[in-house]
């Protein structure tokens, strides 16, 4: 049993408490302890993501308790993925915020870890009920940093977000508690089997309780028709918040792949395959609207967030395809979006800093001739509307590839491409608006540190490309672990308490 | 008792979303309370319903499910720290935005 599994809920829970004493401490104080506790952050990713493609499936029982009473943190390929792309992701949003957005407001540095604490503990819980906790700790977090700055705007957008969000986590603990109706258990993997086992006259209650928390994983995910809290929320947060956000609604596709396959993944029929045409209709209707919103958008930043939507309804295709080559292409997919996704709000507001201040699609004034950014608005827009030669691309053709023998085949060709089409349409005229029309707004000295970090945050598109093959290998045996329910059952079954007491021992 | 668990359930919940659609902050924050403590109550009721049990598993006798007490217990401390929180950004958006209509226009400038 790895000590290390409690790393990445220790590490932020920690550094977020210092930070709040220390809330009156100089600012380079703060940004030096939260740049050096995300820095361990990434480290400790990259050391699970070795150990889970190593070592199988880990369990760690928090404080010794056997497995179904205690609470017990797992780590799988899925969850040491999804870890190491939040550090990762976290780290370029705490570089740039640490540029100057961080001083917008107080407490940003605290906020940013305890952030981190609730997506990870997400990641990594192995029952359900901490991951509603994992998801109220998230919420919180991200309500005080959409916050971040002020204004009319974001209280506005805040006050949506977070009523909405209080339904959802209601709704959860609804669905919960169904499930703890029907099933006797919220051990995931326990609950699997109890699931499984469970007589055809009681299945109702258990179906109804999955569906009612798919509903709420979907309003997490932004998944149609759930979707319109995210756009006016994402537009309205500081770049770094924006980015940082981009891993947020995949907490919601993380969920949706471990409801589907791991807790009603075992027995005749799994989830998947009575959830699936929902969440196909869902993921291609959502790739539909987002279309459109983004087509509408009259803000850059707008737009931005209506492509995370978009992507939203990509992933959700790809899990609905049921097979492991979908999934496979989803988890591809997802690395591909939450970095270019998150590099875009990055660059969005280095566009209106070279402008005159606004992301407005607008005849505004347009940066000078001489700035860069335009390549590298450029070069992001392909990347992220799926043209070659980036990894938009090879995300899609491989969803492309899985759909081949699927029924749905048409909608999702269809939709997919289409879909690229309309983006590539859309970003270009956005392009033009803001790069060609117009007069040319004061050369400024650009600030080079943020500049560099937005780009180099969108450079991990091509990387991606670059070394595609190994990580679509990554993708597929992680895919292919994910639908092994058994596996985990059994690895969850088989860990034991480190302290075997002696029978009779305890007083 | 079930019947009287469920009726009160479902009153809270009506009442709930009742308050939570007239789309006014205050209204929405005592919609959410309510709706919490339907929640809550369901939580509470979904470990099976008994009284005068101790939350203790003896041998063979009936027992008081302890799990959904414990859940109850973590929901209604989140549920409270989420309403206080709601309640001080009600009272910021009424600052910021001048109305305390939660679906006011952008810019919130016709009141």
């Amino acid at each position: 049993m790895s000590q290390l599994l409690m790393a990445p809920i220790a590490l932020p829970l920690v550094t977020g408490a210092l930070l709040l004493i220390l809330w009156r401490a100089p600012l380079r104080i703060q940004r030096a302890l939260s740049a050096l506790a995300t820095l361990s952050l990434l480290g400790i990713a990259a050391a699970l993501l070795w150990s889970g493609q190593r070592n199988g499936i880990q369990v760690y029982l928090i404080g010794d308790w056997p497995a179904p009473y205690g609470i017990s943190l797992v780590l799988d390929r899925l969850a040491a993925l999804m870890l190491a792309l939040t550090a990762l992701l976290a780290t370029f949003a705490l570089a740039y915020a640490i540029t100057g957005s961080d001083r917008a407001g107080r407490h940003f540095h605290a906020l940013f870890q305890f952030q981190l604490l609730g997506i990870n503990i997400a990641f990594l819980t192995g029952d359900l009920f901490n991951l509603f906790v994992a998801f109220e700790i998230l919420l919180i977090a991200s309500y005080g940093l959409l916050l971040h700055g002020g204004g009319a705007e974001r209280t506005r957008a805040a006050l949506h977000y977070v009523a909405l969000n209080l339904v959802g986590s209601l709704l959860f603990l609804i669905g919960l508690g169904t499930l703890y109706a029907a099933a006797g258990s919220l051990n995931m993997a326990d609950l699997a089997a109890r699931i499984a086992a469970l007589p055809a006259a009681d299945q109702h209650l258990a179906r109804v309780a999955a569906m009612l928390l798919l509903a709420v994983f979907g309003l997490k995910a932004a998944l149609i028709p759930l979707h319109f809290w995210l756009p006016g929320t994402y537009a309205a947060a500081t770049a770094a918040v924006a980015a940082l956000f981009a891993i947020i609604t995949k907490v919601g596709i993380y969920a949706i792949i471990r409801l589907t396959t791991l807790v009603y993944g075992l027995g005749e029929t799994p989830m998947l395959a009575w959830a699936s045409p929902w969440l196909l209709a869902a993921g291609l209707t959502t790739i539909a609207i987002g279309t459109l919103g983004a087509m509408a958008s009259d803000d850059l930043r707008e737009l931005i967030a209506y492509l995370v939507v978009v992507s939203v309804g990509t992933l959700i295709a790809g899990i609905a395809l049921g097979t492991p080559a979908g999934l496979s292409a989803s988890l591809y997919y997802l690395l591909h979006t939450t970095l270019v996704t998150g590099g875009l709000f990055l660059l969005a507001e280095r566009i209106a800093s070279a402008r005159d201040g606004s992301t407005r699609l607008s005849e505004g004034k347009r940066p000078p001739p001489s700035h860069q950014l335009g390549w590298v608005f450029f070069l992001a827009a392909i990347a992220v509307a799926g043209m070659p030669p980036f990894s938009g691309l090879v995300g899609k053709v491989l969803l492309l590839i899985a759909a081949q023998d699927h029924s749905a085949l048409i909608p999702v060709w269809t939709l997919v491409l289409l879909s690229s089409l309309l983006l590539v349409m859309t970003l270009t005229r956005a392009g033009i608006l803001v790069f060609w029309r117009g007069p040319v707004a004061a050369a400024e000295k650009p600030s080079r540190q943020p500049w560099l970090i937005a780009t180099t945050l969108l450079a991990t598109s091509p990387v991606l490309v670059i070394f595609g093959g190994s990580i679509t290998d990554w993708t597929r045996d992680t895919a292919e672990q994910t639908f092994d329910a058994q596996a985990y059952v059994t690895a969850m079954r088989q860990s034991t308490p480190v302290v075997v007491r002696e029978s009779g021992g305890h007083h | 008792m079930e019947a009287l668990i469920a009726l009160c359930i479902g009153l809270l919940i009506g009442g709930g979303v009742y308050l939570l659609l007239r789309a006014r902050s205050f209204s929405v924050v005592l919609g959410l309370t309510l709706l919490s403590y339907a929640t809550n109550l369901l939580l509470f009721a979904s470990g099976g319903l008994t009284t005068n049990q101790a939350p203790l598993i003896n041998e063979g006798g009936p027992f008081a499910d302890p799990l959904p007490q414990a859940l109850v217990l973590t929901a209604i401390v989140i549920g409270f720290a989420m309403t206080a929180f709601m309640l001080v950004l009600a009272l910021r958006a009424l600052n910021d935005l001048g109305t305390d209509r939660v679906d006011d226009r952008r810019g919130g400038e016709e009141r």
